[in-house]
């Protein structure tokens, strides 16, 4: 399933990670997921949020600047190797790149959700889908 | 020790009726040779013969680097390209770099004067001349090349860079002369050390350090660290290169060759004339030269003129160490820089100019540039890919158009000062005036 992921653009010191997350508490913006990348200059949050719009509001009232970006959500069944058999394997066979990702737990259910990014969204649905 | 006894400590009363007699020569050619000073004499309503003593120089116009600019690249020369021997060259405000030309007699001159400037800071015959300044269209290297070998002077034409290999040459070929910027210096220092080389244990007494504007205290440390006595060095370019002005044994001022290159002071903003002592401007005329001779060419450096006599002999005056600029112009590791130049890079990645900060600083003894721009939504992606390729690919285009490295590091939005909506565009962290 395709999912809306907010990244946004953080210098890579003390602090900044913090400002990002009060605009988001001001603007009563709930969090489902974040990751943080970082390169030696800068790093990117990507977040999984309930509101995307809210969210994006709030980070440009921070001062910061996002970007939107559409991921591929799937569901990672809870037993050993689950993400490797339900998620990674029918990609990789099918050629299909995955250029980052990762989990959270959805409330209410046994079962983690992974976020990835991969190179062809279609192909990747499409895949998914028949598995 | 002075090189050329007969002009260096003539009576000020000879070398001044020595300056008149070549300025209304060279007035004369300008007039005559080159059409924009032709037109420049003509809107303030002068004539060749307009002027009648040295007294009435602040009549003549003023010639800007922004004339150089606009007469790219050989507009100013009084000279047919048949006459011209050499061709060097500095970076401009903008794309364009600064071009200036020599005939054999500016060479001839060029070496003379570089000759006295070597001299004077106790070079001679016998002396091993490592001269670290960059071989090529700067200034620096072919203009200390030419003065040491006047002299007679063994010259080690090392260029810059490799400094590893540097300390290896400085310490086995008995290296006494020392040629490059001060940053330089500092660096050669920094770098033996770690080689486990004492350079106060060479054959090294004398150092020459110019093209960059330094400070009293980076003196103490050089000669400190290196055990040499460095001289300061002033030149530029569009007047000759390095052996415009330098320091002698006394380190107290540096002594203009004043009857090559005629000085003045003027207040910036309006372009009066300042009495002896007041700081200002530097405005310099060539006296002698002949492909671009200029008149009253606005330098931007700050500094004041004393014409006492010094206890070295000279009665050439001496002005102070450089203490700043008129406009925004940077020097890192003695190339010119001005934000304009790194504007025309930054309006070419998106179209639109971005906020940014020029940030220089003092790392391992080396001037370290770095260009600071705010991320914008327009260039934010979450690719991480696309914004390295967008810092190499500026660091590419900025290295072409300034001819030295700097580093672009992205910064978050509004990040940077604005001062009055306007962004503070430089960061300078050297104690270069200090």
């Amino acid at each position: 399933m395709k999912e809306t992921q907010i990244s946004v653009f953080l210098e890579n010191r003390p602090g900044r990670l913090l400002h990002l997350l009060e605009a988001f508490a001001d603007g009563k913006v709930n969090l489902r997921a974040l990751s943080v990348a970082d390169t030696a200059d800068f790093g990117i949050a990507r977040v999984i949020v309930d509101d995307v719009e809210a969210a994006v509001q709030a980070i440009r009232q921070a001062g910061l600047t996002a970007a939107t970006t559409e991921v591929l959500r799937a569901e990672i069944p809870n037993a050993p190797g689950g993400l490797a058999e339900a998620v990674i394997r029918p990609l990789a066979r099918a050629g299909v790149n995955v250029e980052y990702t990762y989990a959270y737990n959805k409330g209410g259910s046994e079962n983690a959700v992974a976020v990835l990014k991969v190179d062809d969204m279609e192909k990747a649905q499409q895949v998914l889908g028949e598995e | 020790m002075i090189w050329d006894r007969e002009h260096e400590t003539m009576s000020r009363t000879d070398l001044q009726q020595l300056q008149w007699k070549r300025l209304q020569v060279q007035v004369a050619t300008v007039y005559e040779k080159v059409p924009f000073y032709r037109r420049a004499f003509h809107e303030k309503g002068l004539t060749s013969g307009a002027i009648r003593s040295l007294a009435d120089l602040p009549e003549l116009p003023f010639t800007t680097k922004y004339d150089l600019r606009d007469n790219y690249p050989l507009g100013l020369a009084a000279v047919p390209v048949e006459r011209m021997v050499r061709l060097h060259a500095s970076s401009g405000t903008t794309g364009k770099a600064t071009v200036v030309t020599y005939t054999a007699h500016d060479i001839d001159l060029w070496a003379e004067v570089m000759a006295r400037t070597l001299t004077a800071a106790g070079v001679t015959k016998g002396d091993v001349v490592h001269n670290a300044h960059g071989y090529g269209l700067f200034t620096g290297g072919l203009g200390f090349h030419y003065g040491a070998e006047r002299i007679g002077a063994l010259v080690l034409p090392m260029s810059g860079g490799q400094t590893k290999r540097q300390i290896m040459f400085l310490k086995d070929m008995g290296s006494t002369v020392l040629c490059c910027t001060p940053s330089y210096a500092l660096r050669l220092a920094e770098v033996a050390e770690e080689m486990g080389v004492d350079l106060r244990e060479t054959d090294l007494r004398v150092g020459t350090f110019g093209a960059e504007p330094w400070s009293a205290r980076m003196r103490e440390e050089i000669q400190a660290k290196i055990g040499l006595k460095a001289h300061d060095v002033y030149g530029l370019c569009e007047i000759v290169g390095p052996g415009v002005a330098v320091e002698c044994e006394c380190q107290d001022g540096l002594h203009i060759f004043e009857d090559h290159f005629l000085p003045e002071i003027v207040e910036p903003e309006t372009g009066e004339p300042l009495p002896y002592g007041e700081p200002g401007e530097l405005v310099l005329t060539t006296l002698t030269k002949e492909a671009l001779p200029l008149i009253r060419y606005r330098t931007g450096d700050i500094t004041s003129l004393n014409p006492a006599v010094c206890a070295c002999g000279r009665t050439l005056a001496r002005m102070e160490k450089i203490s700043g600029r008129t406009d925004d112009m940077l020097i890192v590791r003695g190339i010119n820089i001005f934000p304009s130049q790194i504007e025309t890079v930054l309006l070419q990645v998106k179209g639109v100019l971005p906020h940014y900060q020029i940030v220089v600083d003092r790392r391992h003894a080396l001037d370290d540039l770095e260009i600071w721009i705010e991320i914008s939504d327009e260039v934010f992606t979450d690719d991480f890919q696309r914004l390295e390729a967008l810092e190499r690919d500026l660091q590419s285009e900025l290295q072409n158009a300034l001819g030295i490295s700097a580093r672009v590091k992205l910064v978050e939005p509004k990040s940077i000062q604005r001062s009055e909506g306007k962004a503070k565009r430089i960061i300078d962290r050297r104690d270069a005036y200090g």
